[in-house]
């Protein structure tokens, strides 16, 4: 069903004012001032053109940047809690909970793990893809060595045998 | 030799508007302003960019058919078509000089990954990010 492309555009500029900061109170009121349209319009409307309730998109914006925090910085998660527009602790962390299947602490754990490895990608990728040559070539030198060495070794004990 | 990208496009809903926008707010100068019918081919160049030219084209028949014209326009309304960059000496002046003429900023400026930016969009709804070159 298509959308008038002028209400669009101003239903963008609330959705820009909850990227812009989403730490913020966004009720559906203040939202459909920002685009100019009542509120059960703007509700209805907003879901339309982006697929989610405004509530919601607001919420995975938050949780995406309380996530960015968890990884990227070593801020208390009681801060992050507060940082991301939450009122409390334990609300965060049921929710979170909910959308991404770990608690925070846990994400953070994973995530800092993982991403101290993406720091070194480079170095990785790099080794990752000499190492199948290298790997072959190593291995296939020190058979050979091996291989040479038995044979001097034989060729030592038969000279030194008779 | 020298060669390169000549001119990519942009949708937007109104090229009156997008010339008063990219011209008046951002400084681009216009390159190419000709019309056929209700067709008007319409491309501006950066004053520091002459090889270079933006097309700000409405989607609209025959070129495309109506009924994607009518998507094209929703797509370019809600912020859909894909990111634009416009690379500035100094974020945070480009900033102050573009907000004092009206243009909207959907980020302020940010220092980050070694530089600054922010975001701005044009009236159609086109995302631009202002990046501080390094």
């Amino acid at each position: 069903m298509s959308q008038d492309p002028e209400l669009l555009r101003r239903l963008l500029r609330a959705k820009d004012c909850m990227d812009a900061a989403s730490h913020e109170e966004w009720p559906v009121q203040r939202l459909a001032r920002v685009s100019h349209v009542s509120a059960a319009h703007f509700a209805r409307s907003f879901k339309q053109a982006f697929g989610l309730p405004p509530h919601r998109y607001l919420l995975t914006r938050r949780i995406e940047r309380a996530k960015t925090l968890l990884r990227d910085t070593d801020l208390p998660i009681t801060d992050i809690v507060f940082q991301t527009g939450w009122s409390s602790m334990g609300t965060f962390g049921r929710v979170f909970r909910d959308i991404t299947g770990e608690s925070p602490g846990e994400l953070r754990k994973r995530e800092q793990a993982a991403s101290h490895a993406l720091d070194r990608v480079p170095a990785c990728f790099l080794n990752a893809a000499h190492r199948p040559d290298l790997t072959i070539a190593v291995s296939e030198k020190r058979r050979q060595q091996t291989d040479s060495r038995i044979a001097s070794d034989e060729a030592k004990h038969t000279e030194e045998e008779p | 030799m020298s060669q390169g990208v000549g001119v990519v496009g942009l949708y937007v809903r109104d090229q009156d508007e997008a010339v008063q926008f990219y011209v008046d707010k951002l400084g681009f100068r216009i390159h190419t302003d000709v019309r056929n019918g209700d067709y008007r081919w319409l491309t501006v160049q950066h004053p520091e960019q002459p090889s270079f030219q933006l097309g700000l084209f409405t989607p609209q028949a025959p070129l495309v058919d109506a009924a994607t014209a009518q998507t094209l326009r929703e797509m370019v309304a809600k912020g859909a078509m894909p990111p634009l960059v416009l690379v500035v000496d100094d974020c945070r002046a480009a900033w102050e000089q573009m907000r004092a003429r009206g243009v909207e900023f959907s980020q302020e400026p940010v220092a980050r990954y070694g530089s600054v930016d922010a975001s701005f969009r044009d009236p159609s709804g086109n995302g631009w990010k202002l990046i501080q070159n390094r």
